[in-house]
């Protein structure tokens, strides 16, 4: 059902159900003008929802009983009991009616001319013709809302919809126009249609002598009615006063129950344990049941963004597509609140700053309508919303000018930075870009404002921009403020709590092991998987603890090091000791100590004592001054060797001492075979392995078939056939990054590699596949042909070498492969017309990376339906669902040869089975 | 954690006998302080205060007061006193203002006197700046002097949340 019209039957029981009390207040007290103006508020409200819905036949009772509430209120007639007995029964129309509304989601065909007549005879004063309550006329007025009889009253013999109005309808309409002297004139009609429906009535004399009984009827009659199914019944209004405080006392309570804890945890083994550990249980579930009564989908908060975007187009003379994926992610309302505003103002923004005008577009041979598109997903306890924009993308130039203008940095630094990092400028406080100040925007009070409301409620907010491609901005915000899980530190004796969700890993830290503290000037680094991260001592930049106590922190006793991530800069904090995480409610401070940046709130720990919370967005900006290059940097190098993640390698020596290296997924088995097992067959060495013959290939001709001992070779199959590549020597397997720097002219060999800082060559595997078996290519193999001949795969992956790699598998396996490096000359084939069964492509890639892809591809063109499968060797859930998000159809873990063979098989089984 | 709860024990009196002029009376360096009673919400020995690093000096810590956290103030500090070197642990004042909870920490506390308007008097001319910025006025009692204390000056911070 519509989310309006059953809020709407919520809203509208609950109106009735109070003015049901208040008229019989009223009766016995008719000059108590707050409890009638009470009724009139209600009545109204049920009216102009009506008429707002469109539901004709409600509103036109509700408009009645109105008038007469009205001429009470007023004094010009007389509240008398026959009088509120006459708008009691209306109210039972109006419920008998919205009885039927809720199961058919539309008002039920006929009128209620006879009960509006005689409202509007009584509120011109005249008593109700026929005397009401005990008499049978208002029973066949009543009687009118039967179901059984409207049938005869309306000729359509099917319920009406909101919005359409009835043939009777129409003739009130008509009858009603002539104006309120002649209202005597709807009563004729009505007899004639009353009389009618009397043999039905009969049946049922009894129910129909009061109103009630007869709503009843109604209801009863109307067959598959379950009241306890009924949408009224289903929810209940709760003020969010009374939410909030039931998340108090869960607060309090989950203390509580952490404070128990941590007791009986001390008493080791007693009797309490089993009950606790209940209680616990039914904690936690009660924190999450409450948790959820507070969600609310932002949608919510996105509702009034349709009319902005629509405003700002015509005021702004763009062409404005606003696209909103992920309204149904739910977050805490608190929240919903606080990102209500930074949201508007960056749809505004987009709109107005990154949007260019249709002649512009057109220029640059976009379509003409600009996109934003919004999109809200979970990732892992945050909220990610992205605010995107297809528009002109983020000047560096005029950002450099304005920083230079405001001295936010030298050209010096400015130099220094990357385009990322200027853009981040846009942050910064009093930064807004607009040349000319609109009534939309550029009023300078832009994103820095957006970014502290996002802060606030610790959530960072990042940038991707592309000239003319477009601007992204990236919103993470945590699920809900009250309680969070945190990580609990000690600092020169002091406790302090971590908010987990800014911790990305713990590191301990001493002298003599391989994770040591060094120092730089003074500054003190840590070496985290090659790269340098910045490091702060959390006493010393809370000022606690003498100095000799922090240097011992610091160098020479063991230390942790927590590394936190805050948006793109990564830090690591240094304390004494780590304890557990637990689970916190956060508490703001006093306002006196609302102004220390680097404190959140603070919160009682299970023992009962008070400890504050760390504002990781606080350190970083404290720190951000000394080191705010060092870890841009950091943020960079993460970036740029972000497309060759470590792949399992194995070394091995063939030919000469220099090490080579093939990706060990890529190889079956390890073998060493008997030399005198190696025999010749038609002028190659073959192998008797498994049952079948295995021809073995040498890497290259230097290299000498061992004459005694045992050959070691490397076997790769493709279901029933294999290849033995001979080697002099496996050395090793390591885990290591494979970017290959030189590319080879030599047959066989892809290029060189950096592997554990030693040039090492990559082998080409697909080269050997053919010598082994000069048709490996050509064979088809049997899952990968289709009714229709091979099927064609795109390819996407910015390096060569795994191109070079997955490229020749597929081909092995029978497909028709395209490989590209770039994502933007896929896009190109597309708009040629080029077609693919399926697209393979990598995520981490350099300008377009795989989500943009698959959301360009997904967006627009030929390729719609075409099946994405990414491939990546980061395979974190998180990343999971935002593929599937963006519109992946499945995630391999890169060079996972035969999960990617599976993939690719059960794709085409789909879509197959689909056409 | 021993601990009076004032305002039942004022609400057992009549309700016209608490009036502005109550003043629950409190040492500090010797010296009488008075708080007006219905500012007071408790008195209790605090426990366990922990420190907040970069607050202000005149913030002794924040504490759990029967699990709401309470920031506590140093009114030695705030008169510009010396520390507290007693052997008896300091006592702590809880009052309220603008929606937040304080505790305020005094040396000790005495009893509830209701003081005539007789026996008031403006500040000094002379008196330290810093006392005068958080006294409301002078009661000579027997033998003593009496300062009452006007909570909302003592909390008056804005000099620091103006600064930020």
């Amino acid at each position: 059902m519509d989310d309006l019209l059953s809020e709407f039957l919520t809203e509208t029981n609950e109106s009735l159900d109070t003015v049901n009390l208040e008229l019989v207040k009223l009766e016995q007290d008719p000059n108590n003008k707050s409890v009638l103006s009470n009724i009139f508020r209600l009545v109204h409200t049920i009216k102009g929802t009506c008429g707002f819905l469109g539901l004709p036949r409600l509103e036109a009772v509700a408009h009645a009983s109105e008038n007469v509430l009205g001429k009470f209120r007023d004094g010009v007639i007389l509240v008398t009991p026959a009088s509120v007995t006459l708008i009691l029964e209306s109210l039972d129309a109006i419920k008998s009616i919205l009885t039927v509304l809720e199961q058919t989601e539309a008002e039920p065909p006929g009128d209620d001319l006879d009960l509006i007549a005689r409202l509007n005879a009584q509120a011109e004063g005249q008593s109700p013709a026929p005397a009401p309550a005990a008499t049978p006329e208002p029973a066949a007025a009543v009687a009118s809302d039967g179901p059984t009889e409207r049938k005869m009253l309306q000729q359509l013999d099917r319920p009406l919809r909101p919005g359409e109005v009835s043939l009777d309808e129409l003739e009130r309409a008509f009858q009603e126009a002539e104006g309120p002297a002649s209202m005597a004139a709807p009563v004729p009609p009505a007899p004639a249609q009353v009389a009618a429906s009397v043999p039905v009535k009969a049946a049922k004399p009894a129910e129909a002598e009061d109103g009630d009984h007869a709503a009843k009827a109604a209801a009863q009659a109307s067959a598959n009615t379950n009241p306890e199914n009924s949408i009224a019944n289903q929810t209940i209004r709760v003020s969010v006063e009374l939410l909030e405080n039931l998340m108090t006392m869960v607060s309090e309570l989950v203390l509580t129950r952490n404070q128990l804890l941590q007791m009986v945890r001390r008493l080791g083994e007693t009797e309490f344990k089993t009950p606790l550990q209940r209680l616990s249980h039914v904690t936690t579930e009660l924190q999450e049941g409450v948790m959820k009564t507070r969600m609310q989908p932002i949608g919510n908060a996105w509702q009034k963004l349709p009319r902005i975007v629509r405003d700002l187009s015509i005021e702004l003379g763009k062409k404005i597509n606003l696209q909103m994926l992920g309204a149904e992610t739910e977050l805490d309302r608190q929240v919903l609140e606080l990102i209500k505003d930074p949201l508007t103002h960056m749809v505004r923004n987009s709109g107005d700053h990154g949007l260019e005008t249709p002649d512009e577009r057109r220029a640059k041979g976009k379509p003409e309508t600009g996109r934003i598109t919004l999109n809200a997903y979970h990732e892992g306890g945050h909220i990610i919303i992205e605010i995107a924009d297809d528009g002109r993308g983020l000047s560096t130039e005029r950002i450099k000018k304005k920083i230079l203008a405001n001295n936010l940095a030298t050209e010096a630094e400015l130099e220094a930075m990357t385009e990322a990092q200027i853009h981040r400028f846009i942050f910064a406080a009093g930064f807004s870009t607009a040349e000319k100040v609109t009534s939309v925007s550029g009023r300078g009070v832009g994103m820095d404002v957006v970014r502290t409301n996002i802060e606030k409620i610790g959530g960072s907010v990042d940038l991707r921009s592309q000239m003319d491609k477009g601007s992204t901005f990236i919103i993470k915000i945590p699920l809900t403020l009250a309680i969070v899980s945190a990580l609990i530190v000690e600092s020169a004796g002091m406790r302090y709590a971590i908010p987990q969700i800014a911790v990305v890993e713990l590191v301990r830290a001493s002298a003599d092991s391989e994770h040591k503290i060094e120092r730089l000037n003074e500054t003190p680094v840590l070496r985290l998987r090659d790269r340098l991260l910045p490091l702060v001592n959390l006493a010393k930049i809370l000022n606690i603890g003498n100095p000799t106590q922090g240097k011992s922190a610091t160098g020479d006793d063991e230390d942790f090091v927590i590394v936190a991530q805050v948006g793109t800069h990564s830090f690591g904090i240094v304390v004494d000791r780590v304890f557990d995480t637990e689970e916190i409610v956060v508490k703001p401070v006093a306002p006196i100590l609302r102004n220390i940046s680097l404190f959140s709130g603070n919160t009682i720990l299970g023992d009962g004592s008070v400890i504050m919370i760390l504002d990781p967005n606080g350190i970083a900006e404290k720190t951000g001054g000394e080191f705010e290059t060092q870890t841009e940097m950091a943020a960079e190098t993460s970036i740029t060797t972000g497309d060759s993640e470590t792949t399992s390698l194995l070394i091995f020596r063939a030919g000469s001492m220099e090490p080579m290296a093939v990706p060990l997924s890529l190889i079956a088995r390890l073998e060493e075979i008997e030399v005198d097992k190696i025999e010749r067959a038609n002028n190659r060495y073959v192998v008797q392995y498994r049952g079948k013959l295995m021809p073995l290939v040498k890497l290259n001709e230097n290299v000498p078939m061992k004459t005694e001992g045992r050959q070691p070779i490397l076997v790769f199959t493709d279901e029933d056939r294999a290849m033995g590549l001979a080697v002099d020597e496996i050395v090793d397997i390591v885990e290591d990054r494979l970017k290959v720097e030189l590319v080879s002219e030599q047959p066989g060999i892809l290029g060189s590699a950096i592997i554990r800082n030693q040039a090492t060559e990559i082998v080409d595997v697909g080269y050997y596949l053919v010598q082994g078996f000069a048709d490996w290519f050509q064979r088809s193999s049997s899952g990968a042909v289709g009714g229709g001949g091979k099927r064609r795969i795109l390819l996407v992956d910015d390096s060569p070498f795994f191109l070079n790699m997955i490229g020749p598998l597929l081909q092995v396996s029978g497909y028709d492969v395209t490989s590209l490096n770039d994502p933007a000359v896929a896009l190109k084939m597309r708009d040629d017309g080029r077609m693919f069964d399926v697209i393979v492509s990598d995520i981490e890639m350099p300008g377009m990376n795989g989500f943009e892809f698959a959301e360009a591809i997904r967006r627009e063109g030929a390729w719609r339906d075409v099946p994405i499968i990414a491939l990546s060797a980061r395979s974190t859930p998180q990343d999971f669902e935002r593929g599937r998000q963006v519109g992946f159809t499945d995630y391999v873990i890169k060079l996972d040869r035969d999960a990617l063979l599976a993939t690719l098989q059960e794709t085409f089984e789909h879509t197959g089975a689909a056409a | 954690m021993s601990s009076t709860n004032l305002t039942t024990k004022s609400g057992e009196l009549p309700a016209t006998a608490v009036t502005d002029s109550d003043f629950v009376t409190v040492v500090i360096a010797k010296q009488h302080f008075g708080i007006p009673v219905l500012r007071v919400h408790d008195v209790f020995v605090p426990l366990n205060i922990t420190a907040v690093p970069l607050a202000p000096k005149e913030v002794a810590g924040v504490l759990n007061l029967r699990g709401r956290i309470v920031t506590a103030i140093d009114v030695r500090r705030r008169l510009g006193l010396p520390p507290y070197e007693g052997d008896k642990p300091q006592m702590a004042v809880v009052v309220e203002h603008a929606g937040e909870s304080y505790s305020l920490m005094i040396d000790s506390v005495g009893e509830v006197l209701s003081l005539s308007p007789d026996m008031f008097e403006r500040n000094p001319a002379n008196l330290d700046p810093r006392w005068r910025e958080v006294s409301g006025g002078i009661y000579r009692l027997q033998g003593q002097l009496l300062v009452v204390l006007e909570v909302a000056k003592v909390l008056d911070f804005s000099r620091y949340t103006s600064a930020a």
